[in-house]
């Protein structure tokens, strides 16, 4: 048998921008065993409730990540809703639906990006983030932000969208779309990247099911678990259905963001076309009193803010479960097997977003 | 000297997380890739703290993050810059009543550039670079300054024995 060395990885790594830490356990170059410990990034932001206002909270929730900031906000502020039994305007429910689709573009083009710069394509990487820029410029020009929004608030929507920019959107979707098919080919059918990445990290639809996946990494095993399906904002008038992946492996799961921007270019399209008119927001008057599970999907699989008001302005707790942690136990299944030189690959596959994870 | 003077413009770059949310660190990668473009001037992100010039950190200070940073610095040749990169690296910003953020960069490493922003915006991050180069130029002056006068000082030494 030959002889077990512990290789550290991270928490300062070149391939990831973000600090995780494994001590994986190789035989000669195959890793036999991954022992994750996470904590560089925790900041407390559960607590952080406690001295501020409910109302406040809305632009922490949104740094809990600064990729997917919109969502964090939305799930935050649709759970007060629920609580406090706020009807939010139509239109401010579209415009968070193409708010959110727009930042789960953005985060999928990040994501694609660097995947192909983790398995050493680079100009595949340039070019996911030169199509990422445009949705950057979108989301500046209807928010001001960049990647840190605003927009979201307890009541509905703190800025409109007005219908010449609407127009300029929707004729803008379709040679985005056609670029983005090319730049999807390139994942989907390009064979150095088929090589790269087929029978790699492969996790059974059982196995993810078993460990708690979510988002993509549940999809890419053939478990067809999407929030969007509940309803939540536009999403129950636009109709939508999963993208479902069965081999379970990188290639699935890479299959199963490309294929989801595609999906979220298509909801875009549609919430500009059917824009309700209307107002944008309702006052809210009093303090959250009682609890509620709110759930969002985020780009990386389901995200769930829990909250408990107890009548005054500051709430009671929040607990907050993103989708990263739900997927490091099936990413510590995945990659016994794998050699040392595909771990990169491997751990990106699971779209790892430790900002989020350790709050 | 010379044939460096070159390269002056073009240090390599060491980016680190310490506890930011993410939104300033993709804006640091933002700066590499078609749109800002800063690889086109030789400026390298690199993963090794060895082969770099110029520290970016983002997000504040924590308890597990404090040796790594530390660490990071250590390892970094001189000469050396950091540029602390959001209002959390400045000051720990939104978070810094947190219970675990000890505050700003400052507080385990020298900070010679800060770059303001929540998040950061490219075209203030590549300032924030610019400004770092002449920082950076002025420590490799100084520190050939002290070379040269220990040299001298050595000559003089020889001559008079």
């Amino acid at each position: 048998m030959p002889e077990r060395i512990v290789v550290p990885f991270g928490p300062q790594h070149p391939v990831l921008p973000e600090p995780i830490h494994l001590d994986l356990v190789l035989e000669d170059e195959t890793v036999v065993e991954a022992i994750p410990s996470i904590g560089y990034i925790h900041r407390g932001l559960e607590r952080l409730i406690e001295k501020r206002e409910f109302t406040e909270y809305v632009y922490v929730a949104e740094r809990i990540c600064g990729i997917c900031s919109f969502m964090h906000a939305l799930c935050y502020s649709q759970g007060i809703e629920e609580i406090m039994k706020i009807e939010v305007p139509d239109r401010a429910r579209y415009l968070r639906t193409i708010w959110s689709e727009c930042s789960r573009l953005h985060s999928h083009l990040l994501w694609l990006g660097l995947f192909a710069d983790g398995m050493g394509f680079e100009n595949l990487f340039m070019r996911s983030w030169q199509l990422r820029e445009s949705v950057l410029d979108v989301l500046e020009d209807t928010t001001g932000g960049r990647v840190i929004q605003g927009t979201c608030k307890i009541g509905g929507v703190r800025r409109d969208i007005g219908a010449e920019k609407l127009a300029e959107m929707h004729r803008a979707l379709d040679p985005f779309e056609e670029q983005c098919r090319n730049l999807g080919d390139v994942f989907l059918n390009d064979e150095t990247v088929k090589y790269r990445l087929q029978d790699l990290g492969v996790i059974s639809k059982d196995e993810a099911y078993a460990l708690g996946a979510a988002g993509p990494t549940a999809r890419g095993s053939g478990v067809a678990i999407d929030h969007r399906e509940t309803g939540y904002a536009a999403y129950g008038d636009l109709g939508f259905k999963p993208v479902v992946e069965t081999a379970g492996d990188c290639y699935a799961r890479c299959a199963v963001r490309v294929k989801e921007v595609y999906a979220s270019i298509d909801l875009i399209r549609r919430a500009i076309s059917e824009m309700p008119e209307g107002p944008l927001d309702v006052k809210v008057k009093g303090a959250p009193d009682g609890e509620y599970f709110s759930r969002v999907e985020q780009p990386r699989g389901e995200v769930v803010h829990y909250l408990r008001g107890n009548g005054t302005k500051h709430l009671a707790r929040a607990r907050i479960r993103t989708s990263t942690l739900a997927n490091i136990p099936p990413l510590v299944k995945m990659l016994p097997g794998a050699q040392l030189a595909d771990v990169p690959v491997v751990v990106l596959s699971i779209d790892p977003c430790i900002s989020c994870t350790e709050r | 000297m010379s044939t460096m003077a070159f390269l002056k413009r073009s240090p390599w770059i060491l980016h680190y997380d310490a506890s930011s949310c993410n939104g300033c660190d993709i804006e640091v990668l933002a700066c590499l890739t078609p749109l800002y473009d800063v690889e086109r001037f030789g400026i390298i992100n690199t993963g090794n703290p060895k082969h770099a010039d110029i520290l970016m950190i983002t997000g504040g200070i924590n308890e597990l993050n404090r040796a790594v940073v530390r660490n990071l610095y250590e390892q970094m040749p001189e000469p050396k810059v950091v540029v602390a990169i959001g209002i959390c690296a400045a000051t720990g910003g939104i978070f810094r009543e947190c219970y675990n953020i000890a505050g700003g960069v400052d507080k385990v490493i020298p900070v010679d550039v800060y770059v303001p922003g929540c998040a950061a915006r490219p075209e203030m991050i590549i300032d924030g670079v610019v400004a770092a180069l002449s920082i950076l130029e002025e420590k490799r002056a100084k520190m050939t300054g002290a070379a040269q006068i220990k040299d001298d000082a050595r000559h003089a030494a020889g001559e008079s024995t």
